[in-house]
């Protein structure tokens, strides 16, 4: 960045010379590789906003056709009287060129702002995120830490126990509750477990917590909310855990051959050490990627499962605006849930790339 | 068959020959591993039940008020719908259009990753970045939202339409494995002999690298399948594609809206389909497993 100021250098040639330093510039962050990660986050929650912003409204039905439907079939309104209603309501017009509508959009973005509930007037999609986000974050990212932290630790068991009836019944069961879809652990949950032979109280514990209640950081209602969540989070577990634990088994078993456990054997230590210090916390590694990559799904990962137990966070929400083609919460959700998902990955690679020493050291001194 | 590897590298067999070979290799090693060949069993059943499943049970039967949620007898051994119709006719019915949207589905996503794939590895540049910049959008967009908006498109009468749905958030994954094996298999002599000789990029593509990677194509095509399935059931759950006819999924549909929450007697009615999608789920799963032992060597010592 050494303009330089002496007098003899022509105009001309402080500007090319400001102009390749700004190009060396340039290039030194393009050749940054979290400069280029980030560029391409960017452009990858852009385009998929846009791409989801026209398929939206390329919807059959809108918003108001919808809300028109609903008072002529279930309020027995005349067409006229539903279409005023709606009229008089909404702040929609559902005839506005696309592009003016993309455009108010991106505007609006910019500006940190959402945009407005179509079907309930008033009501910004910033604070319907605000209120039912936290339960889907709650949920299922308590659903994926336990996974994670039982599935570990049920991977090394396994690997240890190699071959025997512990290692094969729950690389079993792991595999099994791997394969069989999510929502159908759901249903048959509530058909069989909650209906057929009453263990769980189905319909009492719909909600994230139970109606009347004010939410407080006390243990009453931490207990409450954990309560309705319990179903979830038990269904996220179930369907999940087997995955970690294969990753795990294979990995420990992968880090049980390396030298430095064969030295640490040599040297006498205790195998509890050895576990721990030295197999545990290395073939463990690999999977802390993976699990930045399943927290990036946290967010909209839970869409039929909060359908099925009517558990009220994101997914439901957003099931509902579809259905009433609420086009601005769907919009909101939808760009969350990417935004989620996209930093995500750039943490997985980031994080991949600090972890795994090879890879550091490639990218550090050789190139 | 690999006794000599010299003439093999010189002049590769043919993709019909290369599918046979791992089919039979495949087979045998199914047949050496419990589990994979029980899961080979059971995907056999399933393709029968699509084929034939209509066949057999040629009708769904006439809704019948008087007989609305029988319990199991022998004349309905898995007891009556909320119409009174059988429920064992309805799932033996029901497979057929679930899996043949699920493999049509697969076979789209399959020849979308093979040739994109292929090819913009094959030819580098800017069409490479276009189309991996794509594959990333595609990877981090909320596919199951995103399911559920494209489903509105779906009309009765159009299956088809289902099946490339599903098919366009399914290829990603596998388009950058054939990537990446392309991009290492082009260096191979016999691929610069057969550049050299100026066969043709078509030729080259699909007749020296593609053989090569047969057998992860056809695993990869029942894991598409498994997603496919995974993804048309939840639309039809929530009610979200066209519900008319007799499939598994629109009957948990119905089930779930017409009383499976409600009555205890209409257990059977909602099971039913629940464990029949399990049992298809599993199949292809744990064969496609067993087979990935087979064809991936670093997997069989884990």
């Amino acid at each position: 960045m050494a303009r330089p100021a002496t007098v003899e250098t022509t105009s001309a040639q402080s500007a090319a010379s400001a102009a390749a330093t700004l190009g060396r510039f340039a290039l030194i962050l393009w050749r940054s590789y979290i400069v280029r990660r980030l560029l391409k986050a960017a452009l990858t929650i852009y385009l998929v906003s846009t791409l989801t912003f026209f398929l939206i409204r390329l919807m059959p039905g809108n918003p108001v056709d919808v809300y028109i439907n609903t008072l002529i079939s279930q309020y027995g309104f005349s067409y006229q009287d539903a279409a005023n209603q709606a009229a008089a309501l909404f702040a929609f017009n559902p005839n506005e060129p696309l592009l003016a509508q993309y455009r108010d959009y991106l505007q609006a973005l910019a500006h940190g702002d959402f945009g407005k509930s179509i079907t309930s007037p008033g009501t910004t999609v910033t604070s319907i995120i605000a209120t039912y986000l936290p339960w889907t974050l709650f949920s299922t990212g308590l659903g994926l830490l336990l996974s994670f932290a039982l599935g570990v630790l049920l991977g090394m068991l396994t690997a240890y126990r190699r071959e025997r009836p512990i290692d094969h019944l729950l690389t079993a069961l792991g595999s099994f509750f791997q394969s069989v879809p999510n929502y159908l652990v759901a249903i048959v949950i509530v058909v069989f477990f909650g209906v057929r032979l009453g263990w769980f109280p189905i319909a009492e514990m719909r909600g994230a917590y139970s109606p009347g209640v004010q939410p407080s950081l006390s243990i009453s209602f931490i207990k409450d909310a954990l309560y309705h969540a319990s179903l979830p989070i038990a269904t996220y577990v179930l369907t999940t855990i087997g995955s970690w634990l294969l990753l795990m088994k294979s990995s420990t078993i992968a880090t049980l051959g390396e030298d430095f456990v064969t030295v640490a054997r040599a040297r006498g230590l205790k195998d509890g050490r050895i576990m721990s210090a030295y197999v545990g916390r290395n073939a463990i590694l690999p999977l802390f990627t993976q699990a930045a990559i399943a927290a990036g799904f946290v967010v909209g990962g839970a869409v039929v499962i909060e359908q099925i137990f009517q558990y009220q966070g994101i997914g439901y929400i957003l099931l509902q605006a579809i259905n009433q083609r609420d086009y601005p919460i769907m919009q909101g959700i939808f760009l969350i849930i990417t935004f989620a998902v996209v930093l995500a990955n750039v943490l997985a690679d980031l994080l991949y790339s600090r972890l795994d020493p090879r890879i550091r050291a490639m990218g550090g001194s050789q190139r | 068959m690999t006794a000599q590897p010299e003439l093999l590298a010189m002049k590769p067999p043919s993709l019909a020959h290369r599918l046979a070979r791992s089919l039979r290799l495949g087979l045998s090693v199914l047949w050496q591993n419990k589990v994979g060949f029980l899961g080979f069993l059971g995907v056999l059943f399933f393709i029968a039940l699509a084929l034939f499943g209509p066949l057999i049970a040629p009708s769904s039967g006439e809704p019948n008020m008087a007989q609305i949620y029988q319990p199991p007898s022998w004349s309905h051994p898995l007891g009556t719908d909320y119409e009174g119709r059988d429920v064992l006719t309805q799932v033996v019915r029901g497979g057929r259009p679930i899996i043949l949207v699920g493999a049509l589905a697969a076979i789209l996503s399959t020849l979308i990753a093979i040739t994109l794939g292929a090819l913009v590895a094959y030819v580098e540049g800017v069409l490479d970045s276009i189309v991996m910049l794509i594959t990333d959008v595609v990877l981090t967009i909320p596919q199951l939202p995103l399911l559920v908006v494209l489903a509105a498109f779906v009309r009765l009468n159009r299956p088809w339409l289902l099946a490339l749905i599903l098919a366009l958030l399914n290829w990603p994954t596998l388009l950058r494995a054939v990537r990446a094996q392309v991009l290492s298999l082009k260096a191979r002599e016999y691929v610069e002999a057969a550049r050299a000789l100026d066969l043709g990029l078509f030729h080259i593509l699909f007749r020296e690298i593609l053989p090569n990677m047969a057998s992860y194509i056809l695993m990869s095509f029942t894991i598409g399948m498994t997603g496919a399935i995974y993804g048309q059931v939840v639309l039809y759950f929530l009610g979200l594609a066209p519900l008319a006819g007799d499939n598994w999924g629109i009957m948990l549909n119905l089930a779930w809206t017409r009383g499976a929450i409600f009555y205890r007697d209409s257990m059977p009615y909602i099971l039913a389909p629940v464990i029949a999608i399990s049992l298809l789920q599993l199949s292809m799963v744990t064969m496609t497993r067993s087979l990935e032992q087979v064809f991936n060597p670093r997997l069989r010592e884990g």
